[in-house]
């Protein structure tokens, strides 16, 4: 079955991103010496738990050809609602993480309906939906960091050491999460169906399957993921940050897009997107220890992505 | 036992209004058992009306069909799915990047038993992989893998794929709306045969088609539509195809026909 399965892509598709990753992890040890140790590279997997994260619900909705650019913002949003019902409200702590899962869940929701019922371009709504949650945060927060959380929120940011590597908890999470998606989109009906409507929706609507239901189901649980994202920044920073998923949002789109995914829908492994986070978390922490100014990040993170897309558009041209 | 005459599906003055155009207006439509037939007609005859109908596509504003002498009102496709009726549509078969396998059985995996496999849904590739093997050697068709991506096959295979579904879980007919277009010579006989075949297991198949050649070849029976209505249905054993075309396109009248050629 195996053999089946790298088939299905082109080479450069699947070996593309482990070639880049290399690269990047050479060129960044020729650059700083502190960048190949154990210490830093336990750091760098701690620092990408949060991407990852979201970029297994990004990898969601880029398999059935969709995109949401409002995964960061509607994160952001969700650590907000739940360190702000907590610290501000006194509420439960983990009624209230309950309650930033939903509100992430329900923007999903709403993100799927207008994708589905209106028929409205995934880019257009979820642009919409990027600034409305990053409005909601603000006015929401205040403006305002929120201090003092309750340790159930910040639990997943304690780490277990293995030697001198240090993980997280979160990390650990994230890595189990990936492992569930990736059997689940190989060998569950709904995981196969998510392909089939990206690869063909007309042709599998008249199959029989509720490809609106299906594409509902996605981005609502995507927005689960973004929830379960928020509650890892929440738990790595130990604050509620109204100004966090900005640098997230573009990286986890990276992250699936070098990971392998096709934006064009259908084709992609999720276990690619695990690996495109690590690039993106080795290229922020190489460029940090480079001392390279953070605008110069943003910079290389965008040209990143133009030349993910680009590869991904010319090995599937020289597939056909 | 069901005779070469019993009727599978008929259709009684079908009639399909859009606005101000009127797409059917009483057709009739006959499908005998273990037989082809093929429906042709010119562009807005109303052969494809007639077909969304059969296949529960759209709904007739007035007429009645009936399956195997029964009454039915189908209300969408998975209604006539249900009943046993498989419609493979043009250009619209299959998901690509899927392998054979999966795509015989999209819409209808195969879960695994037991009841965690069946709460998460659980597919069984293995069964799915067996009975696809099964399948396609039943009806010959010759694809050495079952998990290759459909994306690798040519498009006659695509096709064969396709109609090898449709056979596969219609339990009453077969419609096939344009199997051959755009494909070549060799990949459309390819598809004739494999449709032969389908008939041959005792599946009567509807054939919509463009192509005279080909309708001549494999149809047992030529229904032709024309204005909305079942103009006649010929025997294309007896009838030329020039006098086919001639009734199709309104230049004879189906009358003026010598009686041998009608079916």
């Amino acid at each position: 079955m195996s053999d089946t399965k790298t088939s299905k892509l082109p080479p450069i598709a699947t070996l593309g991103p482990l070639i880049a990753l290399v690269l990047a992890v050479a060129f960044f040890a020729t650059q700083s010496d502190r960048f190949l140790s154990v210490q830093n590279f336990s750091l760098i997997l701690q620092q990408v738990m949060v991407v990852g994260t979201i970029a297994i619900g990004q990898t969601l909705i880029i398999l059935t050809a969709g995109i949401d650019l409002s995964c960061g913002m509607v994160m952001a949003l969700g650590g907000i609602v739940m360190t702000k019902l907590a610290v501000g409200s006194g509420m439960n702590a983990y009624l209230a993480i309950v309650c930033g899962l939903l509100v992430c869940m329900a923007f999903g929701l709403v993100n799927g309906l207008l994708v589905t019922r209106i028929k409205l371009p995934p880019f257009i709504v979820t642009l919409g939906t990027m600034n409305i949650a990053f409005a909601i945060t603000q006015l929401y927060s205040g403006a305002q960091t929120i201090t003092d959380l309750p340790p159930a929120m910040t639990f997943f940011g304690n780490t277990v050491s293995v030697g001198s590597a240090a993980f997280n908890y979160g990390t650990v999470f994230m890595v189990l999460m990936y492992a569930f998606m990736w059997w689940g989109l190989r060998d569950t009906q709904p995981g196969r169906h998510v392909y089939a409507v990206g690869n063909n929706p007309e042709a599998t609507r008249l199959t029989g399957i509720a490809t609106e239901r299906v594409l509902v189901g996605v981005y609502v649980l995507a927005g689960a993921f973004y929830g379960i994202a928020a509650l890892l920044s929440v738990a790595r920073t130990g604050v509620g940050d109204p100004n966090a998923g900005q640098t997230e949002n573009l990286d986890a789109i990276t992250a699936v897009v070098l990971g392998g995914t096709s934006l064009f829908g259908g084709r992609g492994i999720i276990l690619g997107s695990l690996l495109g986070a690590v690039i993106v978390g080795v290229f922020r922490n190489g460029l940090t220890l480079m001392g390279v100014p953070s605008v110069y990040q943003v910079l290389i993170t965008g040209v990143l992505v133009i030349l993910a897309v680009a590869t991904d558009q010319l090995s599937r041209k020289g597939a056909r | 036992m069901s005779d070469s005459k019993t009727l599978v599906m008929e259709a009684r003055g079908l009639v399909k209004r859009y606005g101000q155009v009127t797409a059917l207006d009483g057709a009739d439509f006959e499908l005998r058992a273990g037989e082809i037939l093929a429906v042709i007609g010119d562009n807005g005859a109303g052969k494809s009306s007639l077909i969304k109908a059969l296949s529960g596509a759209t709904i007739p504003d007035e007429g009645e069909i009936k399956l195997d002498g029964k009454v039915i009102h189908f209300k969408s496709p998975a209604d006539a799915r249900r009943e046993g009726i498989e419609t493979v549509y043009q250009d619209l078969a299959v998901a690509p990047a899927m392998s054979i396998s999966e795509n015989l059985f999209l819409g209808r995996e195969i879960i695994k038993s037991g009841f965690v496999a069946k709460l998460l849904r659980i597919i069984d590739k293995k069964q799915m992989l067996e009975q696809s093997v099964a399948r396609m050697n039943d009806l010959k068709v010759g694809i050495r893998s079952m998990t290759q991506a459909v994306e690798t096959l040519s498009g006659g295979q695509r096709q064969c794929v396709a109609v090898s579904r449709a056979a596969a879980f219609a339990q009453h007919v077969v419609i096939l709306d344009e199997p051959t277009a755009a494909l070549g010579v060799k990949e459309g006989n390819m598809v004739l045969e494999l449709i032969r075949r389908v008939r041959d297991k005792g599946l009567p198949v509807i054939l919509i088609s463009h192509n005279m050649p080909h309708v001549f070849e494999i149809a047992d029976r030529i229904h032709i539509a024309r204005l909305g209505k079942r103009a006649c249905i010929v025997n294309p054993k007896t009838i030329s195809m020039s006098d086919t075309v001639a009734v199709m396109t309104g230049a004879k009248r189906p009358d003026e026909l010598p009686a041998e050629c009608l079916a």
